[in-house]
């Protein structure tokens, strides 16, 4: 085993032209579908954290005795995936609709009659927070015959995870583009190199050689390569992540969460991807070189 | 089919074709190459010598007919099998097919190599082989340094590196200066006394006389056909297979 790491190493060494291109271009590769991956880490954090304030607004219909209230909170409170619902009355939206309004609260004032309707403020679970889940709750709440109207951003809750979805789906697309191309790259690089080793290749087999033998030290490069072109990849990534990072205030318009480089794990796993890739490069030319 | 193999036989070719589409390679030839034997195979050029020696060491399939190398039919042997067949034979080549980028002893290691020979009884084989050939002094050289009589020098410690049963010698001598042919073919006989079978295919006359010992089998090759087989000394055809 130590012969054939000997062997793949000083035959990259020897053809280092080739296995330079090949490197970079696994590089490249990886480092546009890590960004995406990292996109769409952070996208997650942000819709993750965003979904934490997710609340549903149930309005009463007027006149409903107050004896009633703790009545209909037991209900809503006994629907699954809520988490909390409280009460708010019609004056205590009032309350905050001044307070909300600020110097134009005045416009209230001259009001003879609150025409803000009682309310439940519904909070979720965590794992009810996906658009189904709320908009079947909402269904439900509806059909309470103490409940008027029911609101929770459905519009934009809507576009922002077909958004969502759309992109998600756009990066698996390039994703799986990239890795097409990667192989296919990849492949004709070693197919090019054994081009320039054929000689080599044959004599080995006329010398007795195994096929083992002449392919170990090639999937060892391909492992090289991959594990090479990935790490330089994603060091390029997290260079251009912290020069953004810093160019820009952490705390971003958003206003809930901050960005973050990809964790331990995925770092690893596109590591481990970007190897797969150079071995299958390497099987697949080689599979055909040694037909 | 061949049914019982002579035992003193370690090749033997029974009706042997090889065609190249329309072209006849070799026609009907039936050898047997004892253990141990001396042969020339001589023929001018485009005789099918070349084409024969490749179907010992399975560089080429056969059209028609068996080959057996060692009792092992070749047109049976699995394809895993061929590297251990391989293993068998010293090959040399005239156009020596030495790796260019790689050192006269990796040159002559990888055989050990290929075999999964241990790293220390390399080193020390390697090196007994090549000052048998007087070139442990160009160890580290490159082979497109070296004259063509030190090239088929490392070619020849390639081949017998292994100390394989058979060696393949095709146009041995074809490049080479007197002095260099002379060291190479003596180089092969020191081989061959110490038991290996030893089959030299080449045009030239003048080798076959320096070099076969008396008795020694000449075969002759002409258009693809096997001619006559004769004895070195006498050049007389006083035997036919």
């Amino acid at each position: 085993m130590i012969l054939y790491y000997k062997r793949a190493i000083k035959d990259i060494l020897d053809n280092r032209f080739l296995n330079a291109v090949t490197i970079i271009t696994i590089a490249i590769s990886i480092l546009i579908v890590s960004a995406f991956a990292l996109f769409f880490v952070n996208v997650n954090d942000i819709m993750s954290h965003w979904k934490k304030g997710i609340r549903i607004m149930a309005y009463l219909k007027p006149g409903i005795p107050e004896e009633k209230i703790s009545d209909i909170k037991v209900k809503i409170q006994g629907m699954n995936g809520v988490q909390d619902a409280r009460f708010i009355s019609k004056d205590e939206a009032l309350m905050r609709l001044k307070k909300q309004m600020k110097r134009q609260s005045s416009l209230l004032e001259d009001l003879k009659e609150n025409p803000l309707p009682d309310a439940f403020e519904i909070r979720m679970t965590t794992s009810s927070q996906s658009k189904d889940i709320i908009e079947r709750l909402a269904t439900r709440l509806e059909s309470l015959p103490q409940i008027d109207e029911v609101e929770y951003g459905q519009r934009w809750l809507g576009r922002f995870t077909n958004i969502f979805n759309l992109l998600k789906l756009t990066g698996y697309a390039m994703g799986g583009l990239f890795f097409m191309a990667v192989v296919f790259i990849v492949s004709n690089t070693i197919r090019l190199v054994l081009y320039s080793r054929r000689e080599e290749v044959t004599i080995m087999r006329l010398v007795g050689a195994t096929d083992r033998f002449i392919k170990a030290p090639f999937y060892i490069e391909g492992l090289i390569q991959g594990a090479l072109g990935g790490i330089i990849g994603l060091i390029a990534l997290f260079v251009t992540f912290m020069f953004i990072s810093f160019n820009m205030e952490q705390d971003l318009s958003f206003g809930f969460s901050t960005i973050r480089f990809l964790p331990p794990k995925v770092f690893c796993g596109i590591i481990l991807c970007s190897m797969f890739v150079g071995w299958l490069g390497c099987y697949l030319s080689l599979k055909q070189f040694l037909k | 089919m061949i049914e019982n193999q002579n035992k003193s036989s370690i090749i033997r070719m029974f009706h042997v074709h090889k065609d190249y589409g329309a072209k006849k390679a070799l026609i009907d030839i039936t050898l047997d190459i004892s253990k141990n034997e001396f042969l020339f195979i001589r023929g001018p050029s485009g005789a099918g010598k070349t084409t024969l020696l490749k179907l010992l060491y399975l560089g080429e399939t056969v059209s028609k007919g068996q080959v057996l190398i060692d009792g092992i039919n070749l047109s049976r042997i699995p394809r895993k099998r061929i590297p251990l067949l391989r293993r068998k034979y010293g090959i040399i080549f005239q156009d020596y097919k030495l790796i260019a980028t790689k050192t006269v002893f990796d040159n002559v290691a990888i055989v050990l190599e290929a075999m999964g020979k241990k790293r220390r009884f390399i080193e020390k084989k390697v090196r007994s082989v090549l000052r048998t050939v007087g070139m442990e002094e160009r160890l580290h050289s490159l082979p497109p340094i070296l004259s063509g009589g030190e090239q088929q020098r490392i070619a020849v410690a390639r081949a017998i590196v292994g100390d394989p049963k058979i060696i393949l010698a095709d146009e041995p001598t074809g490049n080479l200066d007197e002095d260099s042919a002379d060291i190479v073919l003596d180089l092969l006989k020191r081989f061959h006394t110490r038991g290996a079978t030893v089959v030299i295919a080449t045009h030239d006359k003048e080798l076959i006389r320096k070099t076969s010992k008396p008795g020694g089998r000449v075969v002759h090759l002409k258009e693809g056909c096997l001619q006559k087989t004769t004895t070195s000394e006498s050049g007389s055809d006083d035997s036919l297979l």
